[in-house]
């Protein structure tokens, strides 16, 4: 269900087809094009007071050309009102960082980078959270099976033939 | 606090810290790199925070986390909606009813269905019970990590009541399972509600002993004032939420912001801080707990009759869609992103956990203290390693 508001027209106008909003159960979210990123979120922040990143997270939809979809979810502490931005990006492509806009983005994006392999540019360290440094593959990924696991560096790092 | 400030276009920024100097043969005299954990009684679990020091002046942190990583969103792609349910509970462990009403509530929104009136109730006394559980366990460890050993057996002698009562009610003391989507699985036992009852007015009381034991001790006072002070500007700029937000002077409770469950029929404050300090942290929870013991009592003298399952199909299937639904942990917010395909398992579950975003505001809370005050804020954090690490 399109997403009517004085705030969707004034950003639509301004960016066109790049940008569409959507209402789906009460909540609202923009689908915008990565090349929108990071400056509607900045906008939000800026003008919209969009001042607390909720979450920063990523879903991966393996058969399509973007494969993809990142994800944040704003709250305004002024409005007391959600709003969430979503992008597609493909596999292998950066998008900006948006630590210089939220600073707790820093955790929530390596941990994006850690389970799905995205590159955010501009973020200031930028590796593995969860899992260690020297493992191989990205684990929410759809076609990393869920007993998969890096064998060599279980091997090698615990000392045993399987984690399994 | 020493480098940082609020008027910048960079509210904060978190330190990374160079621990490859092969240039330098020699550290700096006074410099020194030193590892806290990842098996330390003071971290509260697996937690490795390296530090680095001028003495016994930190001049910088960083967290190493991941110990106890299970792979909880991942698990979540591989079962139905049902068979998740049990999981969530397993990650903030010491208020696993939290954990459980959040995860339900975010299907029945996907679900468009409604718990009755009677399980939103039953729902309601559990999870503030599980909320004055969860800050008594933190006033017990985070006392006896400062010094303080009795509050810690004080403490854990009232919350067994609590486990007690979850018992009887659902056959776990910890790990509950206490909901299901769409309501409860089980009615109130005989004597619930006396049950609860007497545990109001017994923990009363017992909460002016923590009080006695600390409040005006000057020991604790010493090892708390001025102790991780972080502003409230910073603590929205990193997300942080929960009792840390509130100290620091916010006043914001996901229960009054956006009201859920039947927490907008109740009547109870929200506590706030000044200082954002270690001690306000402290005060701050000391109210919440007698703020939930009001929430408690106005339930379960309300409860109504009905029945406690709503109208959810046997197999659960939510069309296609997403949703974001967050609740009030005692922790901060905790949130789950689901996102379906329609078929019986979700395609992706995310979940906010609000220790691991806690955690993040751990660096600039310490910088320029002392190592013993490292201890203290760990402490005052109030995190879980099975949430930080899923």
């Amino acid at each position: 269900m399109p997403w009517i508001s004085p705030m969707v027209e004034k950003y639509k106008s301004q960016y066109g087809s790049g940008l569409d909003a959507q209402t789906y159960l009460g909540q609202n979210y923009f689908s915008v094009d990565h090349s929108l990123i990071p400056n509607i979120l900045r906008l939000l922040r800026d003008d919209q007071q969009f001042d607390y990143c909720v979450d920063i997270t990523a879903v991966h939809y393996p058969k399509r050309e973007k494969q993809f979809d990142v994800v944040w979810i704003l709250y305004s502490f002024p409005r007391n009102e959600r709003v969430r931005v979503k992008t597609q990006i493909a596999d292998g492509a950066s998008i900006p960082s948006s630590v210089s806009i939220w600073p707790t983005a820093n955790w929530l994006e390596r941990e994006v980078y850690d389970m799905f392999g995205i590159q955010f540019e501009g973020h200031p360290d930028l590796k593995r959270i969860l899992l260690p440094d020297g493992w191989k593959g990205y684990p929410l990924r759809k076609d990393y099976g869920i007993l998969q696991q890096d064998q060599e560096w279980v091997q090698i790092n615990l000392g045993i033939e399987s984690g399994q | 606090m020493s480098d940082h400030n609020n008027d910048s276009e960079n509210v904060v920024s978190l330190s990374h810290l160079d621990l490859e100097t092969p240039e330098k043969p020699y550290l700096d005299s006074n410099e020194l790199i030193i590892n806290m954990g990842p098996q330390h009684p003071a971290t509260h679990g697996v937690l490795r925070v390296i530090l680095k020091l001028d003495g016994e002046k930190v001049l910088g942190t960083e967290c190493v986390i991941g110990y106890l990583h299970r792979g909880v969103e991942k698990i979540a792609e591989n079962r139905t909606y049902t068979m998740f349910n049990p999981y969530v509970d397993r990650m903030d462990y010491v208020a696993a009813v939290s954990n459980g009403l959040g995860y339900c509530e975010a299907v029945e929104k996907l679900l468009n269905v409604e718990a009755p009136a009677r399980a939103k109730y039953i729902r309601v006394i559990l999870t503030e019970l599980n909320r004055i559980a969860s800050h008594q366990l933190w006033l017990g460890t985070h006392a006896l990590d400062i010094g303080a050993m009795t509050p810690l057996f004080y403490t854990f002698r009232d919350r067994e009541e609590i486990l007690k009562i979850f018992e009887k009610y659902c056959g776990a003391r910890l790990t509950t399972h206490a909901f299901r989507i769409g309501g409860c699985q089980y009615e109130t036992y005989a004597g619930f509600e006396k049950d609860v009852k007497n545990f109001l007015t017994f923990v009363k009381p017992k909460i002016d002993e923590y009080e006695a034991l600390l409040t005006t001790n000057r020991i604790w006072l010493e090892r708390t004032k001025n102790v991780g002070v972080i502003s409230g500007a910073d603590c929205i700029a990193l997300g942080v939420t929960g009792p840390v937000l509130r100290a620091s002077g916010v006043k914001w409770d996901l229960r009054k912001a956006q009201p859920y469950a039947a927490y907008s029929e109740f009547d109870f404050e929200i506590p706030t801080g000044e200082n954002g300090d270690t001690y306000d942290r402290y005060m701050v929870r000391m109210i919440e707990m007698r703020q939930s013991l009001r929430i408690i009592e106005q339930a379960v003298n309300g409860i109504p009759e009905g029945p406690i399952m709503g109208k959810v199909p046997k197999v659960i299937k939510p069309p296609v869609g997403e949703i974001y639904h967050s609740i009030e942990a005692p922790k901060g917010e905790l949130g789950y992103f689901i996102v379906s395909d329609g078929s019986t398992q979700p395609y992706r579950i995310r979940v906010r956990p609000p220790s691991f975003v806690n955690l993040q505001a751990l660096d600039i809370m310490v910088r320029g203290m002392l190592v013993a005050d490292v201890v203290a804020v760990i402490g005052t954090l109030d995190i879980v390693l099975g949430e930080v690490d899923r």
